[in-house]
């Protein structure tokens, strides 16, 4: 009894000193900020795990699935990527996607950050610094840019990269992560895209499409051997594709919280599905698991658990991935050979049909005890029809968008390298380098 | 004085090596090569994709040998580099005019 008495007194004395201490050093500024440790730690890492999916993720998945030629052009694309979405992010693309709710567009008010002060939040995310939030969300806009190249890998000009990449992210990504995320019409519709099925993969999906259609096929498609240089990059590349989804899936809590927890369990599942799918297909319908296969699958599950993470049940995530097995496997194979356009990379099989996919199930799925919001499943069949105008909506303005932007860069700049630097390799004619 | 050119499996090298030394062979020269016989390439699919590849990785392994110990060579590359599996490879045996042994200046015979 004396004993316990003795450690209650203690800790209570403990317990005051540390208030008084909190609040001589901290006296206001976790009152009126909010800014909570936990979640901005958590945060800084999540927005590290993103940024490492484009370099060295992306450029590692991509370039080991183009051959030995082209393998420095393609890492140049994620590259530039990097350096020059996070440039107009800071500018402009930030304030007119998170700031301000207009149905249509934000504001300019924190163009290069104009007014930002260390303690500042988003009303998005009150409990992480304003500059994180700016950060993190920065990282999606550029994995987004990056992945469009690979539809179009093996004959861009790098020149007429740039420019489309500068006015693919003004027009069509910023407009969309406005209307989802930032408040704009599909946000107050209702439309749930957790981390980016989307914003991320239809837009990029379905601008590779439009872009491989345009750009025409490879020369020797079908004809000849494009197969690729070296998958164990591509292998390494998933590894870290799929250790930063964690962050993208998981950040997109915007917390430390079981939600976060709850959205990286059902990621990681549906990653697990839809290898093991992909793998099984091949198994049964060609005699063989291909290693290409089973990263195309877990890519695949990765993608379309993307907007229904964090509204789902973990469980969701096993069936999630298991139909991304299916659905994109049939868009890569058979679906683009019925079409005959070359998806380099297959940025629409993996991530539009995915995203696409992802969406709709988000609606299906979707469980009021994880994301507060009911799918179809729990007798709210209203939800599934919210998220088909949120693919619609996607798919036209992104399709629509790319076609005109590539009219347009085209009239100043040879979207395509001529036949003889495409049979010699984009990282000669391009960069003047090239792998021995 | 004979030259052996025997293309084989490269996994097949060590075994041919350890083979041809045990007969006293003591140098060869070994070139990493691509070709194909009646084996015509296999298929590779990628996503759907199916690629035929014309060109197996081969080696190609080269040995200068004097007239009587050519046949054993034969023999033992044979048995060596032989999985039973389309795809083995094959051995030319053509003469030798002549021999030089760059350090020392000896010739034929003596320059093996």
């Amino acid at each position: 009894m004396g004993v316990l008495s003795r450690h209650a007194a203690r800790a209570a004395a403990t317990f005051s000193i540390a208030t008084l201490f909190a609040s001589l050093v901290t006296p206001a500024l976790a009152e009126t900020s909010g800014i909570n440790a936990a979640d901005t730690a958590w945060m800084i890492a999540a927005t590290a795990l993103v940024l490492m999916m484009t370099i060295p993720g992306l450029a590692l998945f991509y370039s080991g699935m183009v051959r030995k030629k082209n393998v420095l052009a393609t890492m140049a694309q994620s590259l530039a990527a990097v350096a020059i979405i996070s440039v107009l992010w800071v500018a402009f693309g930030y304030s007119l996607a998170f700031v301000g709710d207009g149905p249509w567009l934000g504001t300019l008010d924190r163009w290069f950050l104009a007014g930002m002060k260390m303690d500042d939040v988003n009303p998005a995310a009150k409990t992480i610094p304003e500059a994180l939030f700016m950060l993190y969300q920065m990282t999606f806009a550029i994995i987004t840019v990056a992945l469009v190249a690979g539809a179009v890998a093996d004959r861009m000009r790098f020149s007429a990269y740039l420019l489309f990449s500068v006015g693919w992210f003004m027009f069509v990504y910023v407009p969309l992560a406005h209307w989802v995320w930032g408040g704009g019409f599909l946000a107050t519709m209702g439309v749930l895209d957790f981390a980016g099925g989307l914003v991320v993969h239809l837009s990029a999906g379905v601008g590779g499409l439009v872009a491989a259609k345009v750009m025409g096929r490879r020369h020797g498609y079908g004809t000849e051997n494009l197969a690729p240089f070296d998958l164990s990059l591509a292998v390494i590349g998933t590894g870290m594709l799929w250790v930063g989804w964690f962050g993208f899936n998981g950040g997109s809590a915007l917390s430390a919280s079981p939600r976060a927890v709850m959205a990286i369990t059902a990621t990681h599942l549906a990653a697990c599905a839809g290898a093991l799918t992909w793998g099984a297909i091949e198994w049964s319908t060609r005699r063989k698991p291909s290693v290409l296969g089973m990263i195309s699958g877990a890519v695949a599950g990765l993608g379309t658990i993307t907007p229904a993470s964090g509204f789902v049940a973990p469980w969701h995530g096993i069936v999630i991935g298991i139909i991304a097995g299916l659905f994109c496997f049939w868009a890569c194979t058979s679906l683009k050979q019925r079409f005959n356009y070359d998806d380099s990379l297959d940025v629409f099989g993996v991530h539009g049909v995915g995203g696409m996919t992802g969406t709709l199930l988000a609606g299906v799925f979707a469980t009021t005890a994880i994301g507060g919001t009911s799918g179809l499943l729990e007798g709210n069949p209203q939800q599934l029809l919210i998220q088909f105008y949120g693919v619609a909506v996607t798919l036209l303005w992104s399709g629509a968008i790319t076609f005109v932007l590539l009219k347009l860069v085209g009239a100043f700049v040879p979207l395509r390298v001529s036949l003889q630097q495409e049979m010699e390799g984009l990282d000669i004619s391009q960069h003047g380098e090239a792998l021995q | 004085m004979k030259l052996v050119v025997a293309i084989i499996k490269p996994f097949k090298l060590d075994e041919v090596r350890q083979a041809l030394t045990a007969i006293g062979v003591h140098g060869m020269t070994v070139t990493e090569v691509k070709g194909y016989g009646r084996q015509k390439g296999h298929t590779e699919i990628y996503r759907g994709a199916e690629y035929v590849v014309n060109f197996l990785p081969k080696l190609r392994i080269e040995i200068a040998v004097s007239s009587e110990l050519a046949d054993k060579a034969v023999d033992v590359i044979t048995q060596a580099a032989r999985t039973g599996q389309i795809g083995d490879g094959k051995i030319f045996v053509t003469p030798i005019d002549h021999a030089l042994r760059i350090r020392t200046g000896e010739t034929d015979s003596d320059a093996l």
